[in-house]
């Protein structure tokens, strides 16, 4: 009898906050047919913000996959000082909220600031711009690499490496040859979830991208604007694309993660 | 055995060749360069600005401009939301890892798959699917936006994977014996699960809980469509700071962003405080 | 000269692994490193790999000053306890792959890994993954990995720690066997002092990060330097305050004035060997006796009985010299 209520309240609770809501944008998406969805995904407006959001986002993933491997095996591979900093310091990013981000980095990077107004000098504008919604975007997915990879570089352990060290192979070598194919699922699933994070990220891109239509516009952006313009179709279209992307994350995910224990 | 003159392999150490193998240091220290440049550029200098900012007409000037009815109100909202969002978590999300994890349903692998999707899914299009329930075009006339029940519907949408990520694989390493032990011993299930099962399950609630807090005062993108935002009413603190951006009072905004900061750390800490706190107990 | 330790000492912040070390080991010889757990012995021989570097001291391999070397320059083949087996690769691949670092020609790699995966006996699986052999075939293909790079000298940490008991004493046998085959300067690591008795042409007790006593197997059991390499060698009782080993003492009916009285507490008759416990002035002590010697003194419980060391009875000397200096084997 406990059993029973208890699964039908935890049933019922994901029901009413997470699978009916969904259920009714992805009905709402397709109520009058595929194309007035095929026509809102279509737009100038909607194609632009698909490729600003895909720009954006690679950047960041490159961005941060450099930095996750480096930062990983260093926590996983070294004991120096400022190692502990550097281990609360990767996950502050996590503390911080979107909106934030973004006034920090306006802060520094902005015109009427000294760091900005020099960049800006040299020709390099930062927010309101590209480069600055890559930074932005960058802060919020920081730590999601490194922290995959850390704790399936401790369980590997460094016994490989050094034995890889002893038959004559450099720490380039060591790296590429055995390092890398160890952690290559952990490093699929983290650029995944930094992917997925860099997607979908609106409130620090909402701050310092200004949302210019047709410049910095990014999908979550363009969903907003929809929205706010009485276009529910339009933002109920961008929605499904963003929501399909999640979902197809959450596959991947779920094909990935046995790996990692194998 | 001992055949001292026919070894059956060539053998002649030789060195390996003369490439400049070198040990990692160099590669240690560029590692630890570029990790420290793109922290401070992209991490610290800008957090470092916001806090300077808030302090820029010193300890009074922040006291000021935090105290605004606008700002507090908004600060009010956020943590009395927050606090309630996490104890509902709490307990559901306990529960949702219990169902999950203790019993067996047709579709059990989806939902548990599912459990994560706030997570991916971005926090606008969070607040548009929330919109579509519980929204002026409601379609069960469940109207709650623009209201403080939405703002909890919201965080609590977008908090949902923390407690129950947390206390799954904790029930899931619970040692059964334990339980049944207990039952062999006269205990109830009520009396078992109070007893034996919860006792080891609060440092992960606890941890869960924390970081769904965390989450939860700092959360902006699920509440701009469905809170309305309405001043003194429905804004969040993360709204408030957004809406002092866009009327360009950047002290006020990093005033309360400092604060949030202040708040996401104490909570961390408390976090990472719990996690050792488990360890210990094993 | 194979390989040459002076005065190494390193320190893990306040604890001192190894502490003025200086070891000599000759060239083609097999050495073992023995002591108990966390007596330095691994941090030696890791040392000498250049996985750790010494706080202070000189390693020479074959003559050349590598203590600045990093482990690729070495040219050491090593071994570990568990394997460090490249999951990733095929046996092939593994036992390849410093021949491959080193850019050999394909023909002379397939060639050369070949013929070690038969010195070892793995040949048939040179295709299959680590994760599909015995703990014993891997330690095996490590050991061809090791040798593939025709290493100087031949590193082993423990290398039959993770086996089960049967397997330990098969590989023992079967690396005596290589060792003769492939004359590589070979270095050790165990805490059992049966393996390293049975194996090793030399063996360096280390213990508390100090070099205890170097020596063949037989001078360090007949002539322990000391009562730590004594009681560790085997097993030890005290008569009279002197350590002596239990097969040493003998049992007799008549005092005279070599003997000390004890009396009976136990007998434990475990095969052909007896074990007797005594009370002697009040201290406990053991002796191993025949069953011969024991129906004829008709041992019992209670009975006095007279006990002498024999006359080639070993002991430590004393007081303990500590050996400062290099100790060369043999």
């Amino acid at each position: 009898m406990g059993k029973w209520i208890g699964r039908i309240v935890a049933l019922a609770y994901l029901m009413l906050l997470l699978i009916v809501p969904v259920g009714i944008v992805f009905f709402r998406t397709f109520r009058h047919g595929f194309s007035p969805f095929w026509d809102a995904i279509t737009t100038t407006q909607a194609e632009h913000a698909f490729r600003v959001t895909l720009e954006v986002a690679i950047f960041a993933v490159i961005g941060n996959t450099v930095f996750g491997l480096i930062a990983a095996m260093l926590l996983a591979r070294h004991r120096f000082p400022g190692r502990a900093a550097l281990n609360a310091l990767i996950d502050l990013p996590l503390a911080v909220s979107p909106v934030v981000v973004g006034l920090a980095l306006i802060l520094v990077y902005g015109r009427f600031e000294p760091i900005g107004r020099f960049l800006d000098n040299h020709g390099i504008k930062v927010i309101f711009s590209l480069p600055g919604m890559v930074l932005a975007t960058i802060f919020v997915s920081l730590p999601l690499l490194a922290r995959e990879l850390v704790p399936v570089l401790e369980e590997i352990g460094i016994e490989q490496e050094q034995a890889a060290w002893t038959l004559g192979a450099s720490g380039l070598q060591t790296f590429r040859r055995i390092t890398l194919p160890a952690i290559r699922w952990a490093l699929a699933y983290g650029v995944v979830l930094t992917l997925a994070r860099a997607l979908g990220e609106f409130g620090a891109v909402a701050v310092v991208s200004g949302g210019l239509v047709g410049k910095t516009q990014t999908l979550t952006l363009y969903v907003q604007q929809e929205f706010q313009n009485f276009d529910p179709i339009g933002a109920y279209a961008a929605s499904f694309v963003l929501a399909v992307i999640a979902i197809v994350v959450l596959i991947i995910i779920n094909v990935l993660r046995p790996k990692e224990h194998s | 055995m001992t055949q001292v003159e026919a070894a059956p392999i060539a053998y002649r150490p030789t060195r390996p060749p003369g490439r400049s193998v070198r040990r990692s240091p160099s590669g240690f220290g560029l590692g630890v360069g570029f990790v420290t440049i793109y922290l401070s550029l992209i991490v610290l200098i800008p957090l470092g600005a916001v806090v300077a900012r808030s302090n820029s007409q010193g300890l009074s000037g922040l006291w000021h401009q935090i105290t605004q009815p606008d700002a507090l109100s908004s600060l009010r909202l956020t943590v009395a939301v927050s606090a309630l969002v996490s104890v509902v978590n709490a307990f559901m999300g306990t529960l949702i890892a219990w169902t999950l994890v203790r019993d067996r349903f047709p579709g059990q692998r989806v939902i548990d798959a599912l459990i994560d999707l706030p997570f991916a899914l971005p926090t606008i299009v969070a607040g548009l699917v929330l919109l579509a329930l519980y929204g002026p075009t409601s379609a069960i006339h469940l109207r709650l936006a623009y209201t403080r029940p939405a703002v909890v519907i919201a965080l609590l949408f977008v908090t949902l994977p923390f407690v129950v990520r947390s206390v799954q694989p904790v029930l899931m390493e619970l040692d059964q014996e334990m339980e049944e032990a207990a039952k062999s011993l006269g205990a109830g299930s009520f009396t078992t699960f109070r007893r034996v099962v919860l006792p080891n399950l609060i440092p992960a609630i606890l941890a869960g809980t924390a970081l769904s807090f965390a989450r939860a005062i700092s959360e902006f993108g699920s509440t701009v469509l469905i809170s309305g935002n309405i001043p003194n009413k429905t804004e969040v603190a993360a709204v408030h700071i957004y809406s002092q951006i866009q009327s360009d009072n950047v002290s006020g905004a990093a005033a309360l962003s400092t604060l949030l900061l202040l708040i996401a750390l104490v909570v961390l800490a408390a976090f990472t405080f719990i996690q050792r706190w488990a360890i210990r107990r094993g | 000269m194979g390989i040459s330790v002076r005065g190494v000492t390193k320190r893990f912040g306040e604890f001192v692994a190894l502490d003025d070390v200086s070891l000599d080991i000759p060239s083609g010889a097999l050495t073992a490193l023995l002591g108990p757990s966390g007596g330095g012995k691994s941090t030696l021989l890791r040392i000498i790999a250049g996985l750790e570097s010494p706080d202070s001291g000189v390693v020479e391999i074959a003559g050349t000053d590598a203590t600045t070397l990093p482990p690729q320059r070495r040219n050491v083949g090593f071994v570990f306890q568990h394997y460090a087996a490249f999951k990733h690769m095929t046996v092939f691949k593994n036992v390849a792959f410093g021949l491959e670092i080193r850019k050999r020609p394909k023909d002379e790699v397939r060639k050369k890994v070949k013929e070690l995966l038969e010195l070892v006996h793995i040949e048939k699986f040179a295709d299959r993954l680590p994760s599909e052999l015995s703990g014993g075939q891997r330690q095996r293909m490590a050991l061809a990995r090791a040798l593939a790079v025709e290493p100087e000298v031949l590193l082993l940490d423990e290398p039959f720690g993770a086996l089960d008991a049967q397997v330990r004493k098969e590989l023992r046998a079967w690396l005596r066997r290589l060792h003769d085959e492939v004359h590589v300067t070979t270095v050790f690591v165990t805490h059992d002092q049966e393996e390293a008795m049975e194996v090793a042409d030399t063996i360096a007790i280390i213990s508390a990060g100090r070099l205890e006593q170097v020596g063949t197997p037989d001078d360090l059991y007949d002539h322990p330097a000391n009562d730590f390499v004594m009681t560790f060698l085997g097993p030890v009782t005290t008569l009279s305050g002197d350590l002596v080993r239990p097969h040493d003492l003998e049992l007799r009916a008549v005092p005279d004035a070599e003997t000390t009285e004890a009396t009976v507490v136990r007998v434990m008759r475990l095969g052909f060997e007896v074990r007797v416990e005594l009370v002697c002035a009040g201290q406990d002590l053991w002796a191993q006796t025949t069953r011969e010697n024991a129906d004829r003194l008709d041992l019992q419980a209670g009975r006095t009985v007279h006990v002498a060391r024999t006359t080639s009875a070993t002991g430590a000397p004393d007081p303990q010299p500590q050996g400062a200096g290099t100790q060369t084997a043999r």
